[in-house]
């Protein structure tokens, strides 16, 4: 076995059987799935108290109009008289009340809503609706227009999106498509991060253990950093590949259960959706429709292409300074483009997924790995993939060879906290 | 006072002195016999600024023990790193058994820095043979000659443990399992005592000793010069990034030695009286250009003349005890030789 292997197995080994790293794998997928769970059930408990607001209306307009639903009782107290009313809803400990005043018709500043707190803004659009619906109807009816004609010429339009192969999407799908890419984005830029960090650490590790000067007397410096990064990589891609079988599996096991068939064309279902299990069924539909491979594919590419880009950065920095506190003046060039990425993915890719800003950054070889992640959910051109990873992959080789340099010169020096000027020095050694 | 014969018996030293800062000729070929396994050829290195190393040449003996002594900064870690093609010189040349050294050389070097070093959290066992098979050992190799070094060092029970769990003397052992367990020809020790107790620095000098028996040869570097004194055939002193000396340590010794003598003389019935009479006797008649001067050692008599007489170059210890024997009965008679240690601060001193 070649000296390369051996300290790529070691290092995928000393990764791999660390404690963190395996309750990382196993429990981060519960921990997301958990939070999901915990903010819907958070929502839910935000509405579940019933609201009772009382009405009083003195147009006499609305007698009845107001319908209670799941989170609202109204209670008409018209008869009694706004001043009795208010009185009985802070006796009653009501959440609020609803006064409309006589002349509504022709002004309706005069609406007011009494409350100790503010009613939510959903709740002050459902009654703002129904009083507007409910004006509007009657100043048409005054006009002598016929409601049943309105009603019946109503139109409702939903747009089915089809690209020029055939493939269907449908709203619902572009924001699927949106959290799946920017979720790949973002877990793409969270593995750069952390097994970054993990090789910066592990060269800072065996600089002040002092082993570096026993194992270079053995490799070249530029082998143990690459053995070093590659056996990082592979630790990251084993973590990868135990979520997607998670996720995998979690998502055949739900196909199975709810008897769904991938081929289906969303259309068939579209409209239809009146129950929950309908509305999963559709989502679901609409991610077995994703290019869920390819995503998986390109984000190993880019997992493997954006690492190796910044790790041997970090792996720089590590040989440069003699311990982790000493790194944070170097972590800026590291960290901001990650983050400009991230910034772009979200507003731009999102918002014009084959737009021009979208589209240079994921040539940018330091931004590529998230932008282009986020994009390829909404279809890339083939071409565009292949510049992106060839950019990356020459740049890549460029940062390895920069990295190494000052790798070679940074392990052995000690005691010195180097500014950017010394580590540049260090490349013509 | 200067003796005009002084230096007759010097001229058959092979060391040199000072040589580059007196600006002797020095031969542009360099001699390289069969019997040097490692030789530097006028080596070179800058850092930035810094001269780390300016012209600096040695030969280490097949089956030596090769000394490279000097104070901290001197340039011997630059020059050990280069034997270990850690750091490469900006010119001259290394050459291991003849042969231009390059990477294949490495598993025919052992080398133990003075900063030692282990995965912390890497098993004892597993970590010697991580390191064993990165020289290039077979994983089978490997694990039968470490289990041999461990039975041997009585470290058995030590195989599943972490480094971290272990003593600092503990990982020193280890460590130096390591520098030795793929039997290398050029064994290159970097202060290899410091860190040990007692014990275990015989431990480790038996050993190192063994290990030269067996043939391979050693290269340590030390500012302890009392490991000198007891290991080292050759020494080469460094100060500076330059060499200052260097040769076979007994040739070293004749050249530094004094001819100074301590001298012990019994008076007849060890009483003050008849030490004062004694003393004033030889004092009046010893020659001029001898220097006497009172010495302390011990002797089973209490009131015995002690003294240190440096006599001129060309006289023979003989003269000296000829005239003494008149004196009375000598019952102490020893060469002063100068130690490692007088000829490292002198050295370093005169530079």
């Amino acid at each position: 076995m070649g000296s390369l292997a051996l300290i790529i197995k070691r290092e995928y080994k000393a990764r791999v059987s660390n404690r963190s790293f395996i309750i990382m794998t196993f429990l981060s997928p519960l921990i997301v799935v958990g939070m999901i769970m915990l903010i819907t059930y958070l929502t839910q408990l935000n509405q579940a108290g019933k609201q009772t607001i009382v009405v009083v209306d003195e147009s006499g307009l609305f007698y009845k109009d107001f319908e209670s639903t799941a989170e609202i009782d109204y209670l008409d107290l018209s008869p009694q008289g706004l001043d009795t009313a208010k009185d009985l809803v802070e006796e009653q400990n009501y959440f609020g009340l609803l006064y409309i005043p006589e002349n509504v018709k022709k002004n309706t500043s005069g609406v007011r809503f009494y409350g100790n707190e503010a009613p939510g803004i959903s709740t002050i659009e459902s009654i703002e609706e129904q009083i507007e619906t409910k004006l509007t109807n009657e100043k048409l009816l005054d006009r002598g227009v016929d409601l049943d004609l309105i009603d019946a010429s109503e139109t409702l339009v939903s747009i089915t999106i089809e690209d020029f192969s055939g493939e269907r999407t449908s709203k619902i799908s572009n924001w699927i498509k949106a959290g799946f890419g920017g979720g790949a984005g973002y877990l793409l830029m969270m593995f750069i991060i952390i097994y970054g960090n993990m090789v910066m650490r592990s060269v800072i590790e065996e600089k002040t253990n002092r082993i570096i000067e026993v194992i270079i007397s053995s490799v070249k410096p530029f082998k143990l950093m690459m053995g070093k990064i590659m056996g990082t990589t592979l630790a990251g891609i084993t973590q990868f590949m135990i979520w997607l079988l998670i996720g995998g599996g979690l998502l055949t096991f739900l196909t199975l259960f709810l008897g769904l068939d991938a081929n289906t064309p969303n259309a068939a279902m579209g409209g239809m959706a009146t129950t929950d299990l309908d509305k999963i069924e559709l989502i679901l539909l609409d991610v077995l429709n994703l290019p869920l491979l390819k995503l998986a594919c390109f984000f190993l590419i880019y997992f493997i292409g954006g690492y190796f880009l910044y790790s041997s950065i970090y792996a720089a920095i590590g040989a440069a300074v003699d311990s982790e506190t000493d790194t944070q003046q170097f972590m800026l060039p590291i960290i901001m483009p990650l983050m400009l990425a991230i910034y772009v993915g979200f507003f731009a890719v999102i918002e014009n997924p084959d737009g021009s800003i979208a589209t240079i950054f994921s040539m940018i070889p330091l931004t590529s790995p998230i932008v282009m992640l986020m994009r390829i959910p909404f279809g890339v051109p083939w071409w565009q993939l292949a510049l992106s990873v060839g950019i990356l992959i020459a740049t890549f080789i460029f940062t390895v060879w920069f990295g190494s340099k000052i790798y070679r010169v940074g392990i052995l020096m000690y005691g010195k906290k180097p500014t950017y000027k010394e580590i540049l020095k260090w490349i013509k050694y | 006072m200067p003796h005009p014969d002084s230096y007759q018996d010097d001229t058959k030293l092979k060391f040199v002195r000072n040589e580059c800062l007196m600006g002797l000729p020095r031969g542009s070929l360099l001699q390289t016999s069969m019997t040097d396994l490692l030789v530097a050829d006028h080596i070179h290195k800058k850092y930035g600024k810094y001269t780390a190393l300016n012209d600096l040449s040695i030969q280490v003996p097949k089956g030596s023990v090769f000394g490279l002594l000097g104070p901290n900064g001197a340039g011997k870690t630059t020059l050990i790193r280069i034997i270990n093609q850690i750091t490469m010189p900006d010119t001259g040349k290394v050459y291991l058994d003849g042969e231009a050294l390059d990477q294949k050389h490495i598993i025919n070097i052992g080398y133990m820095p003075e900063e030692r070093g282990l995965y912390k959290s890497m098993k004892v066992g597993e970590q010697v043979i991580y390191l064993a098979r990165l020289k290039g050992l077979t994983k089978a190799e490997a694990k039968e000659r470490s289990k041999y070094w461990f039975e041997r060092l009585g470290m058995t029970d030590w195989w599943n443990k972490k480094i971290q769990e272990l003593s600092k003397g503990q990982a020193q052992k280890v460590q130096f399992i390591v520098t030795v367990l793929h039997q290398p020809k050029l064994l290159i020790f970097d202060e290899p005592f410091s860190g040990f107790d007692p014990i275990n620095a015989t431990l480790i000098k038996d050993e190192i000793l063994k290990l030269r028996d067996d043939g391979a040869t050693i290269l340590f570097s030390t500012h302890r010069m009392e490991s000198v004194e007891q290991m080292c055939d050759h020494i080469a002193l460094m100060h500076k990034s330059n060499k200052v000396l260097d040769g076979r340590l007994s040739d070293i010794k004749r050249a530094y030695r004094t001819n100074t003598f301590e001298v012990g003389i019994q008076t007849a019935d060890d009483s003050v009286q008849s030490l004062e009479v004694l003393k004033k006797n030889v004092l009046e008649s010893a020659h001029d250009d001898w220097q006497l001067q009172p010495a302390s050692f011990k002797t089973i008599n209490e009131h015995d003349l002690k003294l240190q007489v440096k006599i001129p170059e060309g006289l023979s210890p003989n003269d000296l005890l000829g005239f003494l024997a008149n004196k009375g009965t000598i019952n102490h008679f020893v060469e002063v030789v100068p130690t490692a240690n007088d000829i490292f601060i002198q050295t370093i001193n005169a530079n």
